[in-house]
């Protein structure tokens, strides 16, 4: 039961907002002490499990180029862009971007998008110009806005993925069921991910209706 | 042959680049604060493999000390004002997109032409390697199409990458701290605890509350531990194999499918999945660090009712 400290600490520290580095860093001594480890090998655990994860931060490389053509100026390029397609909202924008991504996830081809290299310098910049279009927003529709944009990224991706059936998550499935005697292929379960990729499809979207709809009552109010 | 270590040579030489453009800024008070920060994670990239556990061990507490007295001050200055911006874009135009498109072309373009790693017979890169290779060989080529698209001073990627590094602030680090986190948890024996608390306090004797219990355990599992692969293999192995499968007679492809999918509703429901929630907001700029989140819940609650509901209906033989 002490082991589960960790998680106390990890609830209570993002509960009380703060710093998550330091949250998470206290959760892992807290647990490793929980579990009998004495302080110094406690430290010693956590720098080998967070050099052993190393890999997860490759993908950072992408910066200097995003911040060059941010500097280049992509972002005011894809608002002028968006801007001159009659009828593109903001709901539309984020529907179409939903829809690519969703299908090339689905592929297989999970690197084309991701928030760094794709929201940030083009789909949110899109995305608010074209409710800018009507009206000027304020900052808190702006981040409401960017917010959308992060997350039609992020359903589309988790609800795309697992029906490609090369994918992480179901090479998982497969030898956790072969550990138990139950040996399975990828396509049977990646056939059983397609229900609920459209479900997240028809829900995520009509959602982005909705953002759309409320986007335009704003603007009809203040007109 | 390049591997991982080349890779994080890389990521490290990036990280000490932007430490040293800290500490000749000498117009900003916090610099030896911002500098020491991306100097230990450089060092932990650079040296890590050379480092015994426990100087990385110092080396993460040091970066979490810093990180507490508030690495991230706020927007860092722009380098450039929205005029320029604005004259360059309309002097580009489409042309900008291209460094863009070219890291996700070059990382597909690697990972399917060179799945084994050789290049005409000689193994260039380590074959379990080859995305995240493609990835930084996206990277390093887009940066070229990207110098000679804008020609911008010599000093502008360093620069340009440090800018979007501080806004992103502690929230780069995070995923890694959590990923150790998760390391650490597993060492402790965490998710065994969890799944004997669920097992043993849960009413299962009735089919459609083990599928209920399966789908919304994988859930909240997930929104703990942040991650649907450490809740899959501990839920499955408590509740779906031996009750589900075992007591009830259900079909294990349907309810492992399906689990995982409920899973994934609790990875938009949880700052531990700093990947996909808190860096996000952080790359935005939002003020709110849950701002994600929030707008993420409803999508996540319908289709864990969804994937229950499926579930309970698919499951069972008729």
């Amino acid at each position: 039961m002490l082991v589960l400290s960790g998680i106390a600490v990890v609830i209570l520290g993002f509960a009380l907002r703060f710093n998550p580095l330091l949250v998470v860093i206290t959760a892992g001594l807290v647990t490793a002490l929980a579990a009998g480890l004495d302080p110094v090998a406690a430290i010693a655990a956590i720098g080998k499990a967070f050099r052993d994860n190393r890999f997860i931060a490759i993908p950072w490389l992408v910066l200097p180029v995003i911040g060059l053509i941010e500097r280049g100026g992509i972002r005011e390029r894809a608002r002028t862009l968006i801007t001159r397609i009659r009828g593109a909202t903001t709901g539309r924008v984020l529907i179409a971007y939903f829809t690519v991504r969703q299908i090339t996830a689905a592929l297989g081809l999970i690197s084309l998008g991701g928030h760094v290299q794709m929201v940030r310098p083009l789909i949110a910049p899109m995305a608010e110009a074209t409710a800018e279009r009507d009206a000027p927003i304020d900052p808190d529709t702006r981040h409401h806005i960017r917010a959308h944009a992060a997350a039609a990224d992020n359903v589309a991706v988790f609800f795309g993925e697992d029906v490609f059936i090369a994918i992480g998550s179901i090479l998982l499935i497969r030898g956790v069921l072969e550990q138990h005697g139950i040996f399975v292929q990828p396509l049977q379960l990646a056939v059983w991910a397609i229900p609920t990729a459209i479900a997240a499809f028809l829900i995520h979207n009509a959602r982005l209706l909705l953002l759309d709809r409320r986007l335009r009552a704003r603007v009809g109010a203040e007109a | 042959m390049i591997g991982l270590e080349e890779l994080y040579i890389l990521v490290g030489m990036m990280f000490a680049v932007f430490a040293l453009g800290h500490v000749f800024h000498r117009r900003d008070p916090a610099r030896w604060r911002s500098a020491g920060f991306w100097g230990c994670y450089a060092a932990i990239f650079l040296a890590g493999s050379h480092l015994s556990d426990l100087a990385v061990g110092g080396l993460v507490l040091g970066m979490a000390m810093l990180a507490a007295l508030c690495l991230k001050p706020g927007a860092p200055p722009p380098t450039t004002s929205a005029d320029e911006r604005e004259a360059s874009a309309n002097r580009l135009r489409n042309r900008l997109f291209i460094p863009a498109l070219a890291i996700p072309a070059i990382t597909l373009g690697v990972s399917l032409a060179m799945k084994d790693g050789m290049v005409a017979g000689f193994p260039l890169i380590d074959p379990k390697q080859v995305t995240l290779a493609g990835l930084a060989g996206g990277a390093l080529v887009g940066l070229a199409l990207a110098m000679w698209l804008i020609r911008p001073p010599a000093g502008a990627p360093a620069a340009e990458g440090r800018r979007l590094a501080d806004a992103v602030g502690w929230a780069i680090v995070l995923p890694q701290m959590l990923a150790a986190l998760g390391g650490v948890f597993a060492v402790a024996g965490v998710g065994e605890v969890v799944a004997r608390i669920a097992t043993d306090h849960m009413p299962m004797a009735i089919p459609l509350f083990a599928v209920i219990v399966y789908t919304v355990g994988m859930a909240l599992f997930t929104i703990v531990m942040g991650n649907a692969f450490a809740a899959f293999p501990v839920m499955t192995a408590g509740i779906g194999l031996p009750i589900i499968v075992g007591q009830f007679g259900g079909d294990p492809v349907i309810m492992s499918a399906v689990g995982m999918l409920s899973g994934f509703c609790g990875t938009l429901l949880t700052p531990m999945a700093a990947n996909y929630n808190i860096v996000p907001a952080a790359i935005l700029e939002l003020p709110d660090r849950n701002g994600v989140i929030k707008v993420q819940v409803p999508t996540a609650l319908l289709l864990l009712a969804f994937n229950t509901a499926l579930m309970a209906l698919t499951v069972y033989p008729k």
